[in-house]
């Protein structure tokens, strides 16, 4: 039953404060992505942040990101995400929550 | 910023508000530090908020709270591909001067409690981070260090309230990262719709609400739920599901709920309204097992930090802000009696919870997250089977109930061998019981 979703639609409607190049969450070694299996993160970023790239490996945009930590929870076997939060006042701000 | 503190509380959520107040009103030094906007501005609640524990902090909430509606009508659905089966309890009795619970939109509760805060001489800053703790030589917590310049703050006693993801016990450690079968991810939106629209499609007045739990085909057969509520003028969808089973499929979690918000029985409720904001956040749901260290030398943990989450009855505020109260109330004791705020005294912290609600209902049921993980049949199988039967019950043919029901046993009985059903029955019973 599965329909086509735009994630990026979903994202529009929230607000964030970006801080300017100052990613709050980086993968460790690219390398890494190249060789795990499931790159778990690709489907499991509520933002979809994580995207596979042509190189095989993981490219991570963190413009929309919801600061869940899940990233996180599902890299910790492979620990190769560096996880913080954004600076303060930074980042998603929700108006409903 | 070179002050000192009795106490430091890191978060304003429903755990540091009820902490901040509880010490504030009691006149005690007390520092809260949240890193959003402004309270709430990282939050997310369902939401349902139960009013007993909040009550307790503070007694007339209800003459300015800005709470939706108080709920007079539960709705449990099981979904199958295209219908559901579930029981409703609605009562008048809910209808009353003190309602027990609301629907709220969490970023106004949490702004609300900042001014409560600030009325008995709380300091809430927000837009800080603390990145960590600053400890002595001996490990005890002595103070924070924040994102802010000269950020170095100091206090008898910090109060860890940041929420699930823990960061800063984590940091220091205090407390190991959640295995993913022990947290879930949940994803919302918020619809805006004409409050007439609500009222006729949930059969209520104004200020009365509906909240449906829905369990079923939805989470693809995932560990997990999802909830439809009344708000004034919107309402909220969301689903989630265990990190460890979204992990292991390939379901992205804004599909499930796409998924969600176009099922045929979910679909006429929604129609027409508007998303506003769409939201992500774990929940801790490891129960009793996954409860970290809760004190040590100059330090507690409270609310979700500490995993206080009761996922059988969709209950986290109310412990959060059980815990807060407690870990306050702790320190307020200590500090009348002169001592000071080692482990050994603040493990009178843990006694207060072994002895209240938090802890007694989490080992209640201690077996239902181990269990529910090892047994997919629930979120599998018996939707379809449970819907079946009732499509085959209220079927009006000319089959008699007798073979009707030996049909239903049986294709049960098919999917699940018999001792598969009857240790399942075993095995929920004893993990609710
Ligand atoms: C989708 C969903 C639905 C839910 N529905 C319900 C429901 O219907 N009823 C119910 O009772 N519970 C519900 N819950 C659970 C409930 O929201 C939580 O149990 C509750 O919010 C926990 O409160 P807390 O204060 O411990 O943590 P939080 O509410 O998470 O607050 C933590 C605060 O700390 C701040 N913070 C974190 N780290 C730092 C740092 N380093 N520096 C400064 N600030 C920091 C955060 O910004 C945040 O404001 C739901 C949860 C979700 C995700
Ligand atoms: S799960 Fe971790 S290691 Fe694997 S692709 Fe994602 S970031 Fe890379
Ligand atoms: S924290 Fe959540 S929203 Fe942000 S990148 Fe990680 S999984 Fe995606």
């Amino acid at each position: 039953m599965s329909i086509m979703v735009k994630v990026e639609e979903k994202l529009y409607q929230n607000r964030y404060i970006v801080d300017e190049s100052r990613p709050h969450i980086q993968i460790k070694s690219a390398e890494a992505c190249q060789t795990c299996e499931k790159q778990a993160c690709t489907f499991c970023c509520p933002a979809a942040c994580y995207s596979r790239n042509e190189t095989g490996g993981v490219t991570l945009v963190t413009d929309g990101c919801l600061e869940c930590g899940t990233c996180r929870v599902v890299c910790q076997d492979k620990g190769n995400i560096a996880w913080d939060y954004p600076r303060g006042g930074y980042g998603i701000s929700y108006k409903f929550g | 910023m070179v002050e000192k503190f009795d106490a430091i509380v890191i978060g304003a959520g429903p755990s540091g508000n009820a902490a901040t107040y509880t010490l504030a009103k009691q006149g005690l030094k007390v520092l809260q530090l949240e890193r959003g906007e402004y309270p709430g501005a990282k939050n997310v609640q369902g939401g349902i908020m139960y009013a007993h524990e909040l009550e307790k902090i503070i007694p007339d909430f209800r003459d300015d709270c800005p709470t939706e509606r108080h709920i007079i009508e539960q709705r449990v659905w099981l979904l199958g591909d295209d219908n559901y089966v579930g029981t409703n309890y609605r009562s008048e009795a809910f209808n009353t001067d003190r309602p027990n619970r609301y629907t709220i939109i969490r970023a106004n509760i949490d702004k609300w409690w900042g001014e409560q805060i600030r009325k008995v001489g709380g300091l809430q800053i927000c837009e800080t981070t603390v990145t960590e703790l600053i400890r002595d030589p001996s490990g005890k917590v002595t103070g924070v260090r924040t994102d802010r310049e000269g950020g170095e703050i100091h206090a008898d006693v910090v109060i860890m309230a940041d929420g699930v993801n823990a960061l800063l016990a984590k940091r220091a450690g205090l407390q190991a990262e959640a295995a993913p079968e022990n947290v879930a991810l949940a994803v919302k939106e918020i619809l805006f719709i004409d409050p007439e629209l609500i009222q006729q499609r949930f059969g209520i007045k104004e200020d009365e609400g509906v909240v449906i739990e829905i369990m079923g085909k939805v989470t693809k057969g995932m560990v997990g739920t999802a909830f439809l509520y009344t708000n004034k003028e919107s309402l909220t969808i969301g689903i989630g599901c265990l990190i460890s089973d979204f992990k292991n499929g390939d379901c992205p979690p804004y599909r499930m709920l796409e998924d969600l918000k176009n099922h045929p029985v979910i679909k006429p409720l929604i129609e027409g309204a508007e998303m506003k904001e769409y939201a992500a956040h774990m929940i801790p749901e490891g129960g009793y097992k996954a409860v970290p260290q809760l004190y040590g030398d100059g330090w507690m943990v409270v609310g979700d930090a500490a995993h206080f989450n009761n996922a059988a009855h969709r209950e986290g505020s109310n412990l959060a802000m059980a815990s807060g109260r407690m870990a306050a109330e702790t320190v307020i004791e200590l500090k009348a009696a002169g001592k000071g705020y080692s482990a050994s005294n603040l493990a009178a912290y843990k006694k207060k919870l072994d002895d209240s609600f938090v802890m007694k209902d989490l080992k209640k049921y201690r077996e239902l997250p181990g269990i529910m993980h090892g047994n997919k049949q629930f979120f599998g199988a018996y939707p379809d089977e449970i819907t079946a039967a009732a499509h085959n019950w209220f079927t009006v043919d000319s089959v008699d109930k007798k073979t009707k029901e030996k049909a239903i046993m049986k294709a049960f009985v098919k999917r699940r061998s018999v001792m598969g059903l009857v240790g399942d029955a075993i095995k929920l019973v004893r993990a609710v019981r």
